[in-house]
């Protein structure tokens, strides 16, 4: 695979892996004693041993010319993979700490890095960055090659952004289990990860618009839009909100450049947007184009698109306020953030709707394909889901639901539901096109993922709905003296069940997502069979025995 | 008409770049500027002090072991949570607080007035094993804390990146920063004077952990955990001038 990029592609890679060991020396150097430090190693490590592996091709001979009459699609196959391998540690991670929620005595190795509190983020972050992020990345190379109708700009900036992506994933990862963690919700990740993801962002974002420029369609195409909004404000979101001085250039530790109320502001500024761009905007990318292609139709109706599009992106920004209802939030931000909450409902509905729309006439395929039902049943919960948000977001409603479960729920439901199954739904439609298969390896099993996801999120969105109201409801239930009837305890005890419920549903999902490793790994399998039979030819395979 | 427009700006790939960014930044600019520059947004209190290095330590470790993902810091106007933690939090009290833990989950209580609420002893027995006091308590335990030496030896140079994003350390506090966190672990220690004189009389300067021999992870921790919602008495006062 390496030795497909051009020599001085070769060249560029080794000094850019060159830099970056360097980065990693210095920082090993700066951090003596500090987690820096470690992560100084780690960085070494990665950029040595991708190093040897340029090395290694160094010197083969220059790729046929006849590459540039085809799309480049190696990155997206490595993404895919990795996108899984996050897929699989991320969620049993997830239920780990379910599991420990229920049961805390169940710590198989008393340490530090084991604790709850260490383990969640990297649950949160595995799933969303690992998972999410990778199949964006490789579905969006995918998307725009075929709807611009060009070749990627170069085969080096793809890696660059596939590979430097994991890196800052790995970096997070590792740093959460020695406990640095910058506390703000979604961005924990300390300075340098968040500076090495900003490069990483805009090498990305130059492969976007370079290839866009070369398009050969007069169109961009909706999926791009998404896309290309997806890109472009997580950006800013994430330069603002990670805005910090660290405490000195060995120290990983960083201060936020904001306090209390403008902090709070600007964090569930960001960590709404995260949902709105990262885990809505960039999946939506891939609903845009997946849905259709595998529905053989078109898209129901393209003003609806128009609408959704800039609908979402006007107003998403404004609704993180409701995070901070009866806050030291100043209420009038707390009233516009519910305002545009709810408004969002009409842009949110309009893309659910124009993906069921789209499937009308083809209900049948619904039927028989569980890939394309995992696509439909991902718009039902993108319909649902905004629903809720929207609901979630009236004041007295938040004043229940906030600070429980409710949200975990609430946060789930979108997350398995919406994004997890958008994101095996186009899967299971791509892997075949890029490894130039037929079909998927086993189709039943492609069935039994689909049944094993729906249970799963249903018993844990069901478990938290129940859980989280009778929390919310304990907090606030008064006796006939006019005193609290519950104490805190009380509530937590009323929640055990539906933990155990929660980690069972979690175990579900993350089953089949193993199911779905099983199935890409034996399809990948049998396209290189086949290919090694068409390369193979007549070749006599009986071997002399015994010598 | 629009459809004409939409029709241009989906042909041109810079225009509908920068059409995103325009159209996406509204929002934030109209929430968030004005937080910075209208004077309401954070009460006045004259009365607020500083976290000493000792207790700033432990915020970092309250941060490091991801406390603020249980714990919430932040007591709505609801009456029930009023009645349940104690008078609603307001926004200077978080004033120092880079970044602010005010949280979005309760899996254990709200802890915005938890400082004083518990002895020490209570603390340290509920952070090696929160069953022992609370039977029902789901949190893990942080056995580690008792026996790991806190470092301190940077503390200097964390009140500097505290000062340069805003927190009013003055040099004497950065200069002394490293005895100060000696001192007000070990009363009778000679280094116990400067922390009050640098940070007011009514400090806690003990041996949190009930160990004044070493200075641990574990002191830090239940350092900041005693001052929580005590920087400042402006809640409280709020609260009674509305009483009256």
């Amino acid at each position: 695979m390496l030795s497909g990029l051009t020599v001085s592609e070769r060249h560029a890679a080794l000094f850019v892996l060159g830099a970056l060991a360097l980065v990693g020396l210095a920082m090993a150097v700066a951090g003596q004693g500090d987690p820096l430090a470690v992560h100084g190693y780690i960085v070494l490590a990665f950029s040595l041993a991708l190093g040897f592996a340029v090395l290694s091709v160094l010197f083969a001979p220059e790729p046929p010319e006849s590459r540039l009459s085809e799309y480049y699609d190696d990155p997206t196959r490595v993404g895919i993979i990795l996108s899984l391998a996050w897929a699989v540690a991320g969620m049993f991670v997830g239920v780990w700490v379910a599991a420990l929620l229920a049961w805390p005595e169940l710590t198989f190795v008393d340490s530090a890095w084991a604790s709850f509190g260490r383990l969640r983020p990297v649950h949160t972050s595995g799933v969303i960055f690992g998972f999410g992020g990778n199949a964006l990345i490789a579905t969006s190379f995918h998307v725009l090659q075929r709807t611009c109708r060009a070749r990627l700009p170069d085969q080096f900036s793809p890696w660059f952004v596939l590979i430097g992506y994991n890196l800052f994933c790995l970096v997070a990862a590792t740093g959460y289990l020695m406990g640095l963690t910058q506390s703000k919700e979604y961005a924990e990740p300390e300075w340098y990860a968040d500076i090495w993801l900003v490069i990483v962002w805009v090498v990305y974002f130059l492969i976007y618009i370079r290839t866009l420029q070369r398009r050969k369609e007069p169109h961009i195409y909706v999926a791009n839009w998404y896309y290309m909004a997806f890109i472009l404000v997580v950006a800013v979101l994430h330069i603002v909100n990670n805005l910090a001085v660290p405490v000195s250039f060995g120290h990983a530790k960083s201060y936020s450049l904001f306090s209390g109320v403008q902090d709070a502001m600007t964090q569930w500024w960001y960590g709404h947007n995260a949902v709105a761009f990262f885990l809505t905007s960039g999946f939506l990318g891939m609903m845009y184009y997946y849905l259709p292609k595998r529905a053989e139709r078109p898209i129901f109706s393209y003003r609806l698109s128009i609408i959704s599009f800039w609908g979402i992106t006007f107003m998403y920004m404004w609704a993180g306020a409701h995070h901070l209802h009866y806050t030291a939030l100043p209420q009038w931000v707390q009233t516009l953030g519910m305002t545009f909450s709810i408004v969002l409902l009409v842009p949110s509905w309009a893309s659910a709707g124009n993906a069921l729309a789209t499937l009308n006439g083809a209900w049948h395929k619904v039927r028989d394909d569980a890939t394309l039902r995992f696509m439909m049943v991902a718009a039902v919960f993108y319909g649902l889901s905004t629903f809720e948000g929207s609901f979630m977001a009236i004041r007295a409603v938040n004043s229940l639901s906030h600070y429980t479960d409710w949200t975990v729920g609430h946060v789930h439901a979108g997350a398995l539901g919406w994004v997890a199954m958008i994101t095996f739904g186009s899967l299971y439609a791509l892997v075949p096109w890029m490894w130039k298969t037929e079909r998927m390896y086993s189709p039943r099993l492609i069935e039994v993922h689909f049944w094993l996801a729906l249970a799963g999120t249903v018993v844990y969105v069901f478990a938290m709905w129940n859980s989280g109201i009778i929390q919310g409801l304990m907090w606030r239930t008064y006796n006939d003296s006019g005193t609290l009837a519950y104490s805190f305890i009380d509530s937590l005890v009323a929640m055990h069940p539906y933990y155990i419920a929660r980690a069972f549903g979690g175990l579900l999902f993350l089953a089949g997502a193993v199911v779905c490793c099983v199935n890409v790994g034996m399809t990948i399998r049998m396209a290189r069979r086949a290919q090694k039979a068409e390369a193979g030819g007549d070749v006599p395979v009986l071997a002399p025995a015994g010598e | 008409m629009k459809e004409f427009f939409h029709r241009k700006i989906e042909r041109n790939a810079i225009g509908f770049v920068l059409a995103i960014v325009g159209v996406a930044s509204i929002g934030g600019l109209v929430e968030i500027a004005p937080l910075f520059t209208i004077h309401e947004t954070v009460e006045d209190a004259p009365d607020m002090r500083l976290y000493t290095p000792l207790e700033l330590a432990g915020r970092n470790i309250y941060i490091r072991e991801g406390c603020y993902a249980c714990h919430s810091q932040m007591i709505r106007t609801l009456r029930d949570e009023v009645e349940r933690y104690g008078p609603y939090s307001l926004a200077v009290e978080s004033k120092y607080d880079h970044p602010m833990l005010w949280g979005s989950k309760r899996t254990g209580p709200d802890l915005a007035r938890l400082g004083g609420k518990y002895s020490d002893a209570w603390h340290v027995a509920h952070l090696m094993n929160p069953r022992d006091v609370v039977p029902e308590s789901v949190m893990p335990r942080y056995g580690w804390l008792k026996t790991n030496a806190l470092r301190i030896d940077d503390l200097g140079e964390h009140l500097s990146a505290q000062r340069t994003v805003g927190v009013p350390y003055t040099d004497a506090m950065i200069e002394h920063a490293v005895a100060d966190a000696r001192g007000q672990a070990n009363p009778d220690g000679n280094e116990a004077a400067g922390v009050s004189e640098r940070y007011g009389e009514k400090t806690n300067v003990r041996a949190f952990d009930g160990n004044p021999g070493l200075l641990t992870e574990m002191d830090a921790l239940v350092a900041y955990l005693q001052i929580v919602g005590q920087l400042t008495a402006a809640a409280h006062q709020e609260a009674a001038v509305k009483e009256e």
